[in-house]
This record gives structure tokens, sequence and C-alpha cells, in this order.
């Protein structure tokens, strides 16, 4: 598993990356209760807001860690925006994304890297 | 975090470091935003049992003079209430308005017999108290009360809780008031408080506060709530916040605010006017104003903060109103928001639009408060 400094966590599954927020940011935004997820089929590039979350506090976007298409999205997430405070690394992924430059991966940081980087 | 060491300290802050609050600066203060619960599960604990609010940070001020009488008229220049006809041992919500019209601060004041009790807001204090000084003195005297926290237990277990320390607070009914022994300490007790729940503030002093939270955290209903839960609380519970929902800009009639105003002070009254900004308020209570303060629903999810602006159309058509507060609502279990729209689009019901990052989605015109209040009568 990667991690990005925007505290993203990107696991690959076949050709397939699948995108999710780290416990560390989940528990920094406290309790999530709203989920806005792209549309399956948008082409994105690195750095495009594709999902907004909010949470009690505030409103923030989760990026396209590379570029790509989304091909799935976690429609469960909608419904049950808690998900993501409950299980941030396992059943609450955001989307999946098919790379169209896999080398961008190179750029993101191991586990050890991440806990580093979030003291 | 460094820029928390310049901030002031409520009495109860080693507690709050104790507890694992996360602290924030708020109004000058070293304020504890949420505890290890978290926002959602203190809001709901508070509506389902009891929660207990530092809020040592608000001001609170002594009045006297001569005899109540006498504070109690020189008081009513500065707010539009009815200073003078509050029973002894009773509290009321009151403003500060400005000669505009609009509000300077809001507050609540008590009759204690030969005093008048106020409490007013951390941010405001400083000019509140310099405004009562300079209207007031010498003929009444101004004290800041700086040995005292101030802290509020609220949720339908308050009562319970609360009288496990002094049954004697079991017989208080809502906005009472009244000197009871807490934690060996003499406390200024009121049944009242902000979240729409029953409880009480208690006013104890520093000495003992820190041992009152202690008993009363120890008791199984009783959570410690931060500010994050006190704002969505107020907020479902139809409160403004000063700065978010009034300000020096908005009148107490544009914000849904003249039940505050007694019928003695409105026109046609016996003591009619007399308050700053009198000819602006009277004249809108009398003529209307084209703005008023509503409870809205988001009918999606997604919430509508402050600052969203609010259309009666879904596209085209002009600006009618804006979000003063908003956010989720943990009892509402969806999003909640409070502002203000044109007089024609305040109707309870009226289907308008908030637009949230360049999406117009649906949100109604609710009644207020936005969960049903829970006071003792």
């Amino acid at each position: 598993m990667k991690f990005t400094e925007e505290h993203e966590w990107l696991r690959e599954e076949g050709d397939v990356i699948v995108v999710g927020i780290t416990a560390h940011a989940a528990e920094q935004l406290g309790d999530i209760v709203f989920v806005e997820l792209p549309e399956v089929g948008t082409e994105v590039t690195k750095d495009d807001e594709v999902c907004v979350i909010e949470s009690v506090k505030a409103a923030s976007d989760i990026l396209a860690p590379i570029d790509g298409e989304i091909t799935e999205v976690n429609e469960v997430l909608v419904d049950e925006p808690g998900k993501v405070n409950d299980d941030p690394i396992g059943d609450a992924w955001f989307f999946k994304i098919k790379a169209s430059d896999a080398s961008q991966m190179d750029d993101y940081m191991d586990e050890a890297a991440y806990n580093d980087f979030i003291g | 975090m460094a820029e928390l060491g310049s901030l002031k300290r409520t009495p109860l802050y080693d507690l709050h470091q104790e507890l694992g609050a996360k602290m924030v600066p708020f109004a000058g203060y070293a304020m504890p935003v949420q505890y290890g619960l978290g926002v959602m599960k203190e809001h709901l604990h508070c509506r389902a049992a009891a929660g207990l609010f530092d809020v040592s940070h608000m001001g609170q001020v002594i009045l006297r003079g001569e005899s109540y009488e006498a504070v109690a008229a020189a008081f009513e220049a500065l707010v539009p209430m009815d200073v003078l006809g509050l029973a002894k041992d009773k509290q009321r919500y009151g403003l500060f308005t400005n000669e505009n019209g609009g509000i300077d601060d809001d507050l609540m004041f008590a009759n204690r017999g030969d005093h008048l009790f106020v409490v007013v807001n951390a941010a405001c204090k400083d000019d509140d108290i310099a405004r009562m000084k300079a209207a007031l003195e010498p003929m009444v005297t101004v004290e800041e009360i700086t040995g005292r926290a101030l802290i509020a237990l609220q949720g339908p277990s308050a009562e319970a809780a609360l009288a496990r320390l002094n049954p004697a607070v079991a017989d208080m009914v809502f906005m009472d008031v009244a000197n009871n022994e807490l934690a060996g300490a003499e406390c200024w007790i009121s049944r009242s408080g902000y979240t729409g729940e029953d409880g009480y503030e208690i006013s104890v002093p520093e000495a003992a506060a820190d041992q009152l939270c202690r008993e009363l955290l120890a008791m199984d209903e009783v959570e410690a709530i931060g500010l994050g839960a006190r704002d969505s609380l107020r907020l479902e519970a139809g409160l403004c916040l000063y700065g978010n929902d009034i300000d020096v800009s908005t009148s107490p009639i544009e914000a849904a605010l003249t039940w505050a105003i007694q019928k003695v002070r409105r026109a046609g009254g016996a003591r009619e006017g007399g308050f700053p900004g009198a000819s602006h308020i009277l004249g809108s209570l009398a003529e209307g104003v084209a703005r008023k303060r509503v409870g809205l629903l988001p009918q999606g999810r997604a919430p509508m903060r402050a600052g969203t602006p609010i259309y009666a159309n879904a596209e085209g058509g002009e600006l009618i109103g804006e979000v003063t507060s908003g956010g989720f609502g943990p009892s509402v279990e969806g999003p909640v928001a409070m502002g203000y729209v044109g007089t024609a689009y305040a109707a309870i019901g009226t289907e308008l639009f908030g637009e949230v990052r360049g999406k117009r989605m649906p949100l109604t015109v609710a009644k207020m408060p936005l969960v049903p209040a829970n006071f003792k009568r």
C-alpha cells in the first residue's frame, strides 16, 4: 500500500488502484456526515478534486492521486458516510482508478515513510 | 500547538487536558472543541443523558445600586427588555442594541434581589463591560466577576445528576435562579442553558470548579462536551450564535427575537422605547422588515454551511438570502441550518435553494427549534 501527503491510501488491485483516506485523516476530520463521489467513467488528472467529504467540522476534497479513469465508486458511503470513521482503510474505500501512467505511483510513500510523515 | 500558548485559560484547563480534549482558540481562550467521544457522540449523549460544558470564557458581571429597582431602571436604557418587571430570582434573555437598531451582543440577566447578575459572550465582554460602565456609573457599580468558573450541565438527566449533589436544585424550574452549595462551595445556579435541553448553568468559585466537575463526570450519565457539539446542539435548538446569526447589522425583529422584547417596552407600553435604536426597532415592529431569520432544512445530505447563498429558483433569479449557521444535526440525522431570507420567502414550508459548490440544492424553511425543546417549565 502507498500513501500520499494528502493522507490518501492507494492499494493496487490488478490493473486498478483503490483509493481511500487514512485512519489519521479520518480522525483529524472527525465524524464524516457527507460523501460526494465522482461518476464512473470520468477521466481525471492528478490533483483534480474528485470527491467531497464533509465532517461535522468542515468540508474537504479528495484529490485524484494519479491520471486515469474512475472505474468504480463505493456507493455505500453516500448512505453511510460514518463508515469512513469506522473502517477507513477497509470497507470505506472511495473510488477505483485505472492508471494511465502507472509510474506516477512511484512518487508515493510506503507505510513507514507515511508514519514518519504524520509523526 | 504553539499558538495556544498565548491564550487565556479557564479554571478547568488542566481537567480538559487530562480528559484528552482537543483544544482550540476561541474568543481569546484555549477551549475544548471536542473530547474523546467526538462531536457526534457528544451531541447525542447530551440529548440522551447529560453533558457538562465549560463556559467559563463568558463574562459574569454584577450590577449593584441603591436597590434592584434602581439598577433595573438604569439597565433598561441599554436593553429593550423588561428588567424592572422581572421577578426576584428569575432570569431572562436580553440584547444590547445599538443606535442603528442592530445587536451588539446577546446576554442573560437575573434579578438577584439586591443586584442584577449578567452573563455576556466571551468575544464581546470587554466592550459590554465598558458600555455598562460608561452608561451606568456612578449610580450603578459594574463589577466583572473573575474568580468564578461557569459551567453548564445540560440534558434530560441533568436534574437527576445535579440533585445527587444537592437535592434543592430539583425544585427549580426553567429560568429560576438560586444560590446552592455544590462541592462545598456556594454556587449561583440557573435552570437554563443553550442546547434546547433542560439543565443548569452554574457559576462556581474557581477553587471548587475542578472538584465539582469531577464529581459530575464520575456519574454514569454525565460526559464532558466540547464547543463542537455545543454548536450543533444550539443550532438544532434554533438559538443564535452572536457574530454568525445576529450582529451589529441585524435587528432583533429581523432576527426573529421579537419575543424577547416584552410588551412594556414596545409601542403603547408603560416604558415604551428608551433603549438604543428604539425608533428603528419599534418602527420595524410596526412596519415589518425586509428579511427574517428562519430555520432551514437542506433536503439532501450535503451540509449548507455559513455563507451559503440562497435562491428562490433552481436556476437564475436573484439572491434572496444567506445561511448564517449550518452543519450536520446529529439528532435531526441530517443537515440543519439557519439564515436570513427575504420576508416573502420566510413562511414555514417554503421551498428554496442553497448553492453548494456551484450547484443549487433544495432546502425548506422550517419551524424552529428544529428539534423539540425539552425545558422544565
